[in-house]
Formats: structure tokens, sequence, C-alpha cells
């Protein structure tokens, strides 16, 4: 995981080898200057002169010149470091993303690739941070506070030797115990935050039914556990704080008596008052050092979930791929399925699709009905290689779809789909998703074609009208006849719109059909519907059922034929029957 | 002016803030305070201690004899042991009392806020993004976090270390303490300018953030039309400008914060020198002492002194370094204020549902469910109750209603649905069909004239027991968390699996349960992402069924469900609202056709009405939308 996401440092690789250095230059700097100041105690103690006094002083406040300097330097190159590093690994993933096919989009759920994003990448950010400043800056203070405590204590320095260890397992003990703690309730804090969602996003239910109690109860219990948990976690690793202070005290204890005692007895040979006070900030600095060590691990260790679902973004392999040498040119618009079975993942039992057989001649218009479920969408999903099939084959314009290249196969075959969205934008904004060239001459024809043009000039501000994120500000059949003017635009050869006039009262319907026979005569139309009325005059109908083919045929064949379409039409012309 | 106001709003945050705390544990709270006041001045006390430790030793070291000085020294450390002793214990028992209030206060708070949440008026909900709303429980909970748990007790202890260590000062030596002050002056005006300048790239960053969520959740939602049109390349441009902006904005704010903690630890450093170099100088050249011990000036006072200054700086630093933490924190908690001070949705009703039987003619109200119910109506005057029997009679009369001021929707809107009639709308979006039922349960109330439900003005009655009386289908579908059996038992908590089940037959819903892997125990989540749009309106059909209300409403309840799918559905329906008021909303004429009466609705008036046959004979509106010669948008 951390290989991978090591990749992702990229540009700011030097910033992220320079901080360490400049961290540990300025690590130098800080623990000689105790060292220089016990000199100087000692100096002053022995009765020196001024000169010599203002001499350190100068060494001294050059040094913390330098230690300025490399400090903020560092926390510069490491600022510049780990926001880098967070922005690239958000483009890494968006990128991905993008280059998802829908088997792999139908895996991820918006919501939690938005977490990934944002929350996931700000925990690594932090932790990268901590590592590349913090976890460098402790262990070498560690280190050289551990030298020079021996340097100037000599024997007495050896209390470390007990301490350090019993805060080092105390850390560790409250690490250990802590971190599966905090990794489950994280987890409840996840799901507590998706139940708020829920309720905000369900509210006018929950009003109806005047569920406000029981979704207050409901999420009391849900919010205690999360704090009971959090606070067990949290009681635990408040003891990192007296267990520090303890050691810090025992050490104090320790070195004032047996140091002074050996001062004393020694007469000042082993030890002199400055390495005394030398000692004492030495001592200090170890102890939080320790302490700092333990809480950027609890940090890393929490970050590494984080990771691991970042990473599971980046390693996510498209399922389709562009073929070696693509082919760049679709033909026509004709369209052949040869003996396809398709499921969507390899361990499902069932097929969604099998023995479909099928040749539409371009120019065509083709109707598709059947049930919820009837595999419909899927059929038409093919054409366009948003999901690959299981076996057999589709072909458009004779060649394999999965010999095109996904662009240009993409671009002749528009997909009006079921489940559309507008993006926040303006009407224009939307419209040049088909062609981003597209003229505004060009816009409006593909707008009249759709029956978008007289409501979008009904608006005061026409084709610039702003479109609300999801188009909330249009109703559902302005949508669906925006989003099939946006398919116009790429004027391609084989149409598909799949379900997109459902919201459409049933005359503009017909117009929009009539335009389209009339203006767009060559391009291979597939219209999915669920009202007979909307295929009824195309070429060839197609009746799903249950994943297959259940009948193909004029709609005049078809009422004589097929039992459920006849049961369709008859149920739908019901009422127009009676008045007729 | 703007910035003083600013800064009073943040005063009175910080505020409120301290003042819940102390409502959520009023023992706990100050109990906690006194730890950790205690604790910084016990933990700052012991440098008197060392002070006198080494000056035992200074006076003595040459003599080199223990038995001389040793009593007294192994006194003082003794003393200082008793001091440690009890700073670890005080230190124990606040840092565990602060955990305990800082869940405990979230969890409040977050309880607070969902509380208020639920008796909000529908109109926050349509008129707050939800990301925003959300992010009340997350960012701001976050932030709020840091200040309670961090921020805060750090505040505490290091300004009391710094009065107390300075005081000790003062004990000691004036002179070296007016150093000392000159050099937290310098620390407090880089914190200014440096914490400033981190803070406000923070808020920056923030709002960059909030950017970049919105953009990858629009994209996201809508991954597959960015496919179906090789829009990929632009999205990534699009999000790289953005990306671009928020990595600016958060170097920026980074780069403060990384600062400011080395400037100030140097800033110490070189503090901790000039300390040295003065107590030096001074001790040379023999400056008389001034200080509260009245004692003079030697070695033994500068080093403890010099342990001190660092001591005193680095509680300085542990100050400036919560500024962010602080400012994000007050900035979160104003929100979440914000959120708990909404005004929740007025209820000034009294007129109850009760579940009533009929004895002798006279209606009384009983505890059992009788599939009767009656309006309990007290009455203020003379204090008697009387109970009106529901019927499901709805009568508009002359409503007016806007959402926004001054943008009527629905204008002299009339009707009448006499009790088990099927009253249908039909209209362009936005004619105002939905609006109806909004004023029907009082998600919004009216601008003028009434509602009467048998022949009550629903602002009288209790808004839960008018929702409790109406059963509403609405046009999204909500599932919540949880199996499908929960979902439709969310109608009515109390319906034994046998009635849930019922309720699924008669809504057509039964087969495809069934046919889910655990059935009606199957897990749903994501708003029952795993189901189609059609099957999830046919579980909240189900949920509307066990509901079992007097008076229905249906809000497009069928419009993604196949033609077939909804004649079956159409048939549970049928018997679902024989003998009830049902108000039905669709888009599907044929949904409508059999209604006692249909309303055409256009631009918020009710232009025809009648029913299906009336209609068809006037040849108006309704006429051309049948026969499809008019446009229904």
């Amino acid at each position: 995981m951390i290989k991978r996401l090591a990749k992702c440092v990229r540009e700011y690789k030097n910033t992220s080898i320079a901080t360490p250095i400049l961290v540990s230059l300025e690590v130098v700097m800080e623990c000689i200057i105790p060292f220089i100041i016990a000199d100087l105690v000692n100096n002053i103690k022995a009765g020196c002169e001024i000169t010599v006094i203002v001499k350190y002083g100068l060494v001294l406040v050059l040094m913390a010149c330098l230690s300025l300097a490399f400090g903020a330097l560092a926390g510069m190159t490491c600022a510049t470091a780990s926001c880098g590093l967070a922005k690239n690994l958000r483009k890494d993933m968006f990128e991905n993303v993008q280059k998802f096919s829908f088997e792999n989009i139908d895996k991820f759920s918006t919501s939690s690739l938005v977490t990934r994003l944002t929350t996931d990448v700000t925990n690594v950010q932090m932790a990268y941070m901590m590592i590349i400043r913090i976890a460098i800056r402790c262990p070498l203070m560690l280190i050289f506070a551990f030298v020079m405590a021996f340097v100037m204590g000599g024997r007495m320095a050896v209390i470390f030797l007990f301490v350090v260890p019993v805060l080092g397992l105390g850390l560790a003990l409250v690490t250990y115990k802590t971190m599966p703690l905090f990794r489950a309730v994280f987890r409840k804090y996840d799901s507590l935050n998706e139940s708020i969602q829920e309720n905000i996003k369900g509210m006018r239910v929950v009003k109806s039914y005047v569920r406000e109690e029981y979704e207050k109860q409901k999420f009391g219990r849900a919010a205690e556990d999360v704090c009971r948990d959090f606070t067990k976690a949290e009681r635990i690793l408040a003891l990192n704080n007296p267990l520090m202070q303890f050691c810090l005290y025992v050490v104090m204890v320790f070195v004032l008596s047996y140091g002074s005692y050996t001062i004393i007895t020694t007469r000042g040979i082993d030890l002199d008052v400055g390495q005394f006070s030398a000692l004492l900030t030495y001592s200090f600095m170890i102890l939080s050092s320790l302490m700092m060590i333990s809480m950027v691990f609890v940090m890393i260790t929490l970050a590494t979930e984080s990771g691991h679902r970042i990473v599971e973004i980046l390693d996510e392999e498209s399922s389709l791929k562009n073929p070696e040498n693509p082919v760049y040119e679709v033909k026509d618009g004709s369209i052949d399925f040869d003996n396809v079975s398709f499921k969507y993942s390899k361990t499902a039992e069932r097929n969604a699709l099998s023995d479909i057989d099928l040749h539409i001649k371009s120019g065509q218009t083709v109707g598709i009905i059947g049930g919820t479920g009837s595999a419909k969408s899927t059929l038409v999903q093919l054409i366009s290689r948003l999901y690959d099939v299981t076996n057999g084959s589709v072909k458009v314009g004779g060649v394999d779809v999965r010999e095109y290249d996904l662009d240009t196969l993409r671009n002749q075959v528009a997909v009006v789909l079921q489940k559309n969205v507008l993006f926040s934008g303006t009407i224009k904004e939307n419209l040049r998703w088909g062609n981003k060239d597209a003229t505004d001459e060009e816009m409006i024809e593909a707008c009249k074609l759709s029956q978008a043009d007289e409501f979008i000039e009904r608006f005061p501000d026409k084709y610039d009208t702003y479109i609300e994120q999801g188009g909330a500000n249009v109703s559902g059949g302005q949508k669906q006849r925006l989003c099939i003017a946006r398919a116009l635009l790429k004027k391609p050869k084989i149409l598909i719109m799949d379900d997109s006039t459902s919201a459409v009262d049933t005359r503009t319907d017909a117009l929009i059909r009539k335009a389209m026979a009339e203006y767009i005569p060559s391009t291979t139309k597939i219209i999915i519907a669920q009202r007979i009325s909307s295929v009824q005059e195309a070429d060839v109908i197609i009746v799903m059922a249950g994943g297959k083919i259940s009948a193909m045929g004029t709609h005049d064949e078809l009422v004589k034929n097929n039992e459920i379409y006849r049961d369709l039409y008859t149920l739908q012309n019901k009422a127009g029957d009676d008045d007729e | 002016m703007m910035m003083s106001k600013k800064r009073h709003v943040k005063k009175g945050i910080i505020k409120r803030i301290i003042k819940t705390l102390f409502e959520f544990y009023p023992v706990m709270m100050p109990f906690t305070i006194a730890c950790i006041l205690f604790n910084a001045i016990v933990t700052s006390i012991p440098s008197i201690f060392m002070q006198k430790v080494i000056s035992a030793v200074e006076t003595s070291w040459q003599d080199g004899s223990w038995s001389v000085v040793g009593k007294s020294i192994i006194g003082y450390v003794v003393i200082l042991g008793i001091f440690y002793v009890v700073s670890l214990i005080s230190g124990f028992v606040f840092n565990q009392t602060m955990a305990i209030i800082t869940q405990g206060s979230l969890k409040k708070l977050r309880e607070k806020m969902f509380n208020r949440m639920q008796y909000l008026p529908v109109k926050f909900f349509d008129t707050n993004n939800h990301g925003d709303i959300m992010s009340h429980y997350t960012n701001d909970i976050d932030t709020l976090r840091q200040m309670i748990s961090q921020s805060m007790p750090q505040l505490l202890i290091s300004s009391v270390t710094v009065i107390t260590v300075y005081f000790i000062m003062l004990y000691f030596c004036v002179w070296l303490a007016l150093v000392v002050l000159l050099g937290v002056v310098a620390m407090l005006l880089v914190t200014k300018k440096v914490g400033g300048g981190s803070a406000k790239y923070f808020v920056r960053q923030q709002a960059a953030l909030g950017k970049e969520e919105g953009y990858i959740e629009e994209i996201m939602n809508g991954q597959k039309v960015v496919k179906v049109f090789c829009h990929e390349e632009e999205c990534i441009s699009d999000f790289d400008k953005i990306n671009e902006k928020l990595y600016e904005e958060s170097r920026a704010a980074n780069k403060y914060a990384n600062i400011l903690g080395p400037i100030l630890n140097n800033i110490g450093n070189v503090l901790y020198v000039v300390v040295a170099l003065a107590g030096g100088i001074m001790l040379l050249a023999g400056v008389p002492n001034v200080s509260i011990s009245g004692m003079a000036l030697s070695i033994s006072v500068v080093v403890p002194f010099l342990n001190m200054t660092k001591q005193f700086s680095g509680s300085v630093s542990q100050v400036s370094n919560q500024v962010n933490s602080v400012v994000m924190g007050i900035a979160g908690a104003g929100r979440i204020f914000d959120l708990i001070d909404r005004e929740p949705e007025v209820d000034n009703g009294y007129v109850t549902l009760v579940n009533a039987k009929e004895v002798n003619g006279e209606i009384t109200e009983c505890e059992e469910r009788t599939g009767m119910w009656a309006w309990k109506h007290p009455h203020q005057a003379d204090g008697t109750v009387t109970y009106t029997k529901l019927t499901g009679e709805i009568v508009m009369d002359d409503v007016d209603f806007a959402y926004d001021e001054g943008k009527t929707v629905l204008h002299n809107v009339t009707l009448y649905a006499e009790p088990g009639q099927k009253v249908a709308f039909v209209g362009a979006t936005g004619a105002g069909k939905t609006t109806i039922t909004n004023l029907l349960n009082r998600f919004y109330d009216i601008a003028d004239g009434k509602i009467r439900y048998d022949g009550i003005n629903i602002n009288k009655i209790k808004k839960a027991d008018l929702r409790r009386s109406l059963g509403i289908v609405l046009q999204d579908t909500n599932l919540f968390t949880g199996t499908v059996m929960d979902n439709i038992r969310y109608g009515r908590l109390e319906a034994p699996d046998e009635e849930c089940i019922a309720a699924a037959k008669l809504a057509g819903a039964h087969d495809f349960i069934t046919r889910l892997p655990q059935g009606y125990n199957t897990v749903l989540t994501e708003n029952g992402a795993s189901l189609s749009q059609g099957q999830r309106q046919l579980l909240a059909i189900s949920r509307a069924a066990v509901a079992d209300a007097p008076v229905m409403i249906l809000d497009e309840a069928t419009s993604s469900i196949d033609t077939h799918t909804e004649a079956v559905v159409q048939r549970g329906m049928d018997a679902l609202m024989m003998g009830r008021t049902v108000f039905v909303i669709a888009h599907r004429l044929s949904t409508v056709k059999n209604s006692d009466v249909i309303m055409v609705l256009e631009q918020g008036r009710i232009i025809e009405r009648g029913n299906h046959e009336k209609l068809i004979a006037d040849k108006g509106k309704y006429y051309q939308l049948y026969t499809g010669a008019f446009e229904l948008e």
C-alpha cells in the first residue's frame, strides 16, 4: 500500500526529501543549544569575563537563528510536500474513476467515492506530514538527547535505561489497546453519519408518518453506542499524559537527589551544576519525543485504513480496455447480436441476457418493450460497449464492438440513459456535452428535434438559463428532452433512448419521434419504452421477457401473435377503446 | 465596526460553548476545571524546590560532605515528590474526566441537533443543501472535538502555568522576569501575525474543500453520463483547476501553521540565551537584586530561572499553537448553535385523533384499534370535549399559497372531497399538484383561505395527528437502512409480520420481495440502491398500506412501475382505497381515469373539474390531454 501511495508523490519528491533533512539539521541545532548553555552556566559560575559571556551569547543566538531557518524551511517544504501528495492522490483517483467502466462504477457508491477523495485523503495527508516531519524529528531527538545525556551525565543517565523502557512499554500497550477500538468506532461513526444523511433525505417520510420520536430514539441509541466506544478508547488514550508525567517526575527526583549527592561527594568532578541543569533539559526532550512517537504511531495506524481505501480506487482496473489496434471509423448504423449472453458478474448464477440473436439494419427504428427487470436496458448497453458480453458478440457497422476505439464507438452510438442527469451550468453548457464545438444554430436545431426549444424559449434567459445541480429546476419531462437534445448533438449513427420520454406526454413523445424520422432518417433509432404508443410505429418491435427475446415483429404482427404484447396493448388502450 | 461586531459574536460563542459544557456536566465540569487548575499550579511549583536543592548544592559542593546538607536536600526532594504525586493524581483524574466530557458533550450536541432537526419545517430541508446540513454533524463536530478535548484544557493549563511561573520568577528576580516579559510580547506579536494568516487560510481551505467535494459528488453521481458522452477529459481538466486551488489554499494554511512552531520555539531559545546572558552579566556586575523573596542574585537563582524560562516560553507557544483549532472550533460551534437555535415547526393544534367506537349512536373514545377514528375536540370556553367522526371530508376554500413571498403558486383553489371519494389532480409539472398535498399535511401553511377536515380547520388539528390520519406515498421514494420488513413496518411500528406481509401482497410487492436473497429479511442500504425504482415504489406503497390511514395521498406513486405491474398494484390499491378518501396525482391518465373527481390544474388554478365522462364531454383541456391534442408539461 505504502509503495502505491508513494508513487503519487511525484513532483513533490524534492520537498519530501528536503523536509527530513532540514528537520534533522534543526534537531541538531536544538540539541546543541543546551549543551553550550551548560558550558556557559559553568563559565558564569566560575566568574568569567563579560566578553566571554557575550561571545557565548552571539554563538547561541546564531544557532537559534539557524535552527529557526531550518525549522521554518522544513515547515514550508513539509506543507508543500504533504499538500502536494494530497493533490496528486485526489487527481489520480479522480482520473482513474474517469477510466472506470460501468461495471466498476456499479461497484462503488457515490458517497463512498466522495469520502475516499476527501476525508481519506485528508487523513493520509496528515499522516504524511507527521511522517516526514515529526516521525523523523522525534527519533532523532531521542537518540541525540540520549547520547548527550550520557555524555553530560555519565552514570546519571543510567536512569533513562530504566525509565525509557517503562514509558515505551506503557505507550505501546496503550496504542495496542486503543487501535482496534478506534478502528471499530470509526466504522460505527461512519454508519451513524450515514443514518443522519438518510434521515435528512427522508424527512418528508419521517414527518408524514409522524416518526420524529422513533427517529430520535433510533439515533439516540446509535449515538450512545458511538459515544460509549469513543469514550472507552479515549480514556485509555488519556493514560498517556499521566504516564509521561510520571516518568518525567521519576527522572527529576532521581536527578535531583542522586545528582546533588554525586556533585557533593565528588566535589563537582563527576558532575557539575551546569551539566546538572542540562541533564534535566535532555530528560524532558527524551520523554516528550517518546510521547510524540506514540502519538504519530496512532495517527499513522488510523491513516492506514484510509490508505487502503484510497489504494482500492487507484488499483481498480477498468474492466474495459481499448483494443490494441482500434478501429476509428464506424461504417454505418447496423447492429448485430450473435448468440449473445451476458451476466453482470462472473459469479452471478443467472444470465441477465441469454441467447440474443438480433440483426438491425442501418436506419431502422426499433422498439423494445418488456416488464420491469426484463433486461431491456442491459441489452442496449452492450451496443455502446458499456458492458462486455459474456458470450457471443455484438457488432456495430459489421465490426465487433470490442475492436473499436471506445471514444469513436461511443460518439457514434449515443445513449440517452434511463437514470439521466444534467449538470450544474447553463443549458448551452449542458448541451455542449454532446459536442463541445456545437454552434448555437446546431444546438437550437437539436432542441427543436427533441421538442425542447419551445420551453427553453419561454425561460427568461433562454439557452443561458442556469441548470441547478441534477437539473433540480426543470421538470422531469423537460430534463428528458434536454438529455435527448444533448445526445442528438453528437450526430450519432445509432441513437438509443432508454425510457427517455417516460415523463413526456404522449403528444410530445409522438412529435419527437416524428421529428426524428423526418430529420435523421439514416440514424438507427432504438427506443425502449413502457408505452406501446411510443414504439407502435417502429420497423421492428422486440418484446423482452426474463432476459430473452420473447417475440419480434411489427405492431400488427405482435398484437396478433404475442400474448405479452397483446396484454400490454389492451391494458394500455382500454381507456382509449372505451371512448372511441 | 464590522470587526468589532464579529469579535463580539466570537466571544458570545465561546461563552456559550462553556455554558453548554457546564449544563451537560454540572458537577463533572467544575470538578475537572478545578483539577486542571490544581494540576497546573502543582506542576509549576516544584521549580521552587529545585532552586532550593541547587542552592544547597551550590553552597556546599566544595565541602564534599553529604552529611551536612544531605538531610535538607532529601527533605526538599521529598516535598517535591509529594507535589509530584498530587500532580499525577490530579492529572490522571482530569485526563479521564475530560475524555468523558468531550465525548459525552459531542454526543449530546449531536443529539440536540438531530432532535431539533426532526421538528424543523420541511421548508428548511427544501431550501438547504443536504450536504451542508450533513457537515454540521461531521466537519463542525470534528472541529469542536479538537477544541473541547485539546485546546480548552491546554489553554487553561498553559495560562495558569504562565501566571504561576511568572509569579515564581518575580519571587526570584524582577529584572530577569522583565526580560522574559519582553520575549512574551515578541511571541504574541508573531502569533498574531503568523497565526492570523494561518487561520485565514484554514478557513479558505475549508471553503475550497467544500467546493471540491461538491464537484466530485456531482460528477460521480453522473459518472455513467460522463462515460456515455466520452466527457472524461473535460471533467479531469475542470477537476484539476479546483484541485489546484485547494492545494494552494491548504499549502498556505499549513505553511503558516508549520512555521509558527519553529519561530516560537526559537524565540524561546533566544529568550533562554538572553536570560542567561542577562543573568551572567548581572552576576558579574553585581547588580543588586530586586525580588519578592528578597534573596540575592546567585547562580542558584539563575539556573532554575533558566528552566522556568523554558517552561514559560513553552507554555506561551502552546497557547499560540491552539489558535487555529480555536478559530475553526468557534466557526464550527457557531454553525452548530445556529442549527440548534432554529425555530421548530409551529404547532398550535389542539384537536387530536383518537380511536373510536360507536355506542348507542354516540361516538366514544377507546384504546384499541377499531378501524374507526374520531377527532377529539376540547373546547376551551366551557371545558367540554366533543368527538367528531373522521369521515375524510376535505374542503379547501379559496386557498392561496406561495413558497416565496410574492410568487403565488396556488390561486383561489377551492375543492370538496366527499368522504370516500377518489380525487385526482392532473396538470403540468409546476401547476401546483404536489403543492396541494404539501398543504393538506401542513408541510407548508397556506397564505390565505381555509382548509377544513371533517369540518375542522386543519390549523386546529395537531400536526402529528393530522399527518397520522393521512397515508402518503411521495413522489420520491425514500427507504431507510434496515430490512425490507423494517421498511414496511415504518408505516405502523406495532404491526406484526403478518400484517406487513399482507400489506406487501396488497401492494404487489410480495412477489419480488420473496425473490430477494433473504426475502423480507434482506437488508437494504443506501436508500435501497439494490432495488429498481419501481420496486422501491412498491415498497413505499406497502409502507403506506400497513399504516392503514383513513385518508390516502398518492403522489405519482406508480410512475416508475411498468404498466403491467401497475395493473396489479391498482387492484390492490383499489381494495385499499375502498371507503377512503384518496387524493391521486398521476401522470398517466389511465391511473386517474376512474376517479370520482378530476381536477385539472394550470398555473396554480383549477381550470376544470368533474369526473372523466363529464370532462370528456366538456371537450376542454382534459379532453385535449386525453386525446393527445395538448401537451402536458
